[in-house]
């Protein structure tokens, strides 16, 4: 009887030690499935950025669709920006001028304002503003045109998709992201304008001299160059996310959602890979 | 000229014996893991309407977006006059996709634009017709498909039946050599739905093309074309002559036909 339960042991311990294996070999294959199914991810989004590159650069362009982006970039974006822009800049100048306070150099506030919005909140802002209303509406819109197979159709007719639906809309923020941050900034400084002068009561000969005196083109030159890159990377991914899109309407709704998310964490990391950069 | 099938003498005569314009060999295509295509091997011939026929989900869409290169198969060969457009540059896949026209089973019109816009896209974008030109073929062939009047409305004001014939209007306003239709005439009323197979049949008689059909309207799909392929579970069962496959002995063919709830395939 003692010999038998022995076997029976036996018998156990290898099934166990077969399964130990067999789980090893499972894992194994998950992390290998995992490591090619990312690396395919990002060889797909870099083929598809060049693609996109490509295509934006070399004629011909589609000068009457890339107005209309600009208008769907630009005009339809400028509301949001504009108040937003406003009350950035008024409590920019609320916090600053309790802060300035304490040092005494309330009179810095102009400056301390123009140049948090010029090299700074005037690009994040704008760039987080623009992915929520034109980036989602661009992935939503690429979305539904690849499940309702619009793009294989543009393929079928022998029309590049990229080309006809990435080309002109980077092409088109490049030109209105930095606009629209443009206006953000001026918008904003003259928010903060409101409350430090019109509401706290500080000279406005003082708010706008300081200002003039501090603020350099380079600052400038660092907010076009940070939005120019960020406009790039709202494209880049919320048009990959809906060109990608899976099927079905909950595809449509998980890519818009995940454009957004991703854009807006690009832009806040890239912002500071920029900020360490061009300082 | 009133083509009530192709039975007529016109629409017989042709060059069947010449190559087939495409050839599927040994076509096999996984999707989601599933096998979706099994080792196909068809040829479509040159000149002919060629009619595909099959139960839902047997793989019919998949196959027609392979014989215009949408999906690339995963073993097997796709040839074009003898070309397997696996070989070709992007650039050339696209040159050679002009010689097509294509239907999709939604319909796929552009939402952005109204009736007029969607078909006349293909002529803006890949001729270089004038306005006036383009104009002119818009309203001809809308006309034709029985649409003149909902020139201006946009996809979404359209019923299914005439969102599929504004596809059907675009994918024919190039003058294709090659018609890929993926159902043509479901969800259409009986007097449209004939009226479009009559517009195909006199098309077809004007211009001799090739034309690829799926289509569930069995059997009335035997009078509208030359070639039947018979497609089950990613298999080709059966492809001939109308005739042949209507008295076909294979007993899947023999139900496909007949319509019967009792045979190899059993839903309840
Ligand atoms: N893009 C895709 N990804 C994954 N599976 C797919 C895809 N396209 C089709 N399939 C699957 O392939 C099979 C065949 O689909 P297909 O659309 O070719 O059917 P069909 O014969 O055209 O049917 P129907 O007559 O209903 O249109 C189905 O099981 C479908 O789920
Ligand atoms: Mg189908």
């Amino acid at each position: 009887m003692g010999a038998g339960c022995n076997l029976r042991r036996d018998k156990i311990d290898r099934r166990n030690g077969k399964k130990g294996k067999w789980m090893l070999f499972r894992v194994a294959e998950r992390v290998g499935g995992r490591a090619l199914g990312a690396t395919r991810g990002l060889g797909r989004t870099g083929v598809f950025l060049a693609a996109a590159v490509w295509n934006a650069v070399v004629p011909p362009y589609r000068g009457r669709d890339i107005l209309k982006q600009i208008h769907f970039f630009g005009v339809k974006s400028l509301f949001v920006i504009v108040l937003t822009a406003a009350f950035t800049g008024m409590v920019l100048s609320l916090q600053g001028y309790y802060t300035l306070r304490k040092f005494g150099s309330e009179g810095l506030l102009g400056a301390a304002v123009a140049l948090s919005l010029i090299r700074e909140l005037g690009p994040v802002l704008t760039a987080l503003m623009v992915t929520g209303r034109a980036g989602s509406a661009l992935a939503a819109e690429i979305g539904i045109m690849r499940i309702g197979e619009q793009i294989d159709s543009l393929e079928t007719m022998g029309i590049d998709p990229v080309r006809f639906l990435v080309a002109p809309r980077i092409v088109a923020a490049l030109v209105s992201i930095p606009l629209l941050t443009a206006i953000f900034d001026v918008v904003g400084i003259y928010g903060g304008y409101l409350v430090g002068v019109k509401l706290l009561g500080l000279d406005a000969g003082q708010y706008f001299g300081h200002m003039k005196a501090s603020v350099e083109l380079a600052d400038v030159v660092n907010g076009v160059w940070k939005s120019l890159a960020f406009s790039f990377l709202i494209v880049w991914v919320c048009s990959f996310k809906g060109f990608f899109t899976e099927r079905g309407a909950e595809g449509v709704s998980r890519a818009t959602t995940s454009a957004v998310v991703i854009s807006s964490v690009l832009v806040l990391i890239g912002d500071y890979v920029l900020t360490s950069v061009l300082l | 000229m009133n083509c009530r099938d192709l039975s007529c003498e016109q629409c017989t005569v042709g060059d069947p014996e010449g190559p087939p314009i495409l050839r599927l060999v040994g076509v096999d295509k996984i999707l989601d893991g599933k096998k979706v295509l099994d080792h196909i091997d068809l040829d479509i011939p040159r000149n002919r309407i060629t009619a595909i026929i099959g139960l839902s989900g047997a793989g019919k869409s998949v196959l027609l977006k392979h014989m215009i290169g949408l999906l690339k198969p995963d073993r097997g060969q796709v040839l074009l006059d003898g070309v397997d457009l696996l070989h070709l540059s992007r650039k050339e896949l696209f040159e050679t996709r002009r010689r097509f026209g294509m239907l999709f089973q939604s319909g796929a019109l552009f939402d952005s634009l109204d009736v007029f816009g969607n078909v006349a896209f293909p002529l803006r974008e890949k001729t270089k017709l004038g306005e006036e030109q383009i104009r002119e073929r818009v309203l001809v062939i809308l006309r034709k498909v029985g649409l003149e009047d909902a020139e201006g409305k946009f996809p979404d004001e359209l019923s299914g039946g005439m969102v599929r014939r504004v596809a059907l209007a675009r994918a024919m306003v190039m003058d294709p050599e090659i018609i890929l239709f993926d159902e043509p005439t479901t969800g259409l009323d009986p007097i449209i739905r004939n009226s479009i197979l009559n517009l195909i049949c006199r098309t077809f008689h004007d211009h001799k093309f090739t034309m690829v059909m799926i289509s569930h309207d069995i059997p009335d799909i035997f009078n509208w074309c030359h070639h039947v392929v018979v497609v089950h579970g990613g298999k080709v069962i059966e492809a001939g002559a109308p005739k042949d496959v209507r008295n076909s002995v294979n007993p899947f063919v023999h139900q496909l036909v007949q319509g019967d709830i009792h045979g190899p395939v059993h839903l309840m």
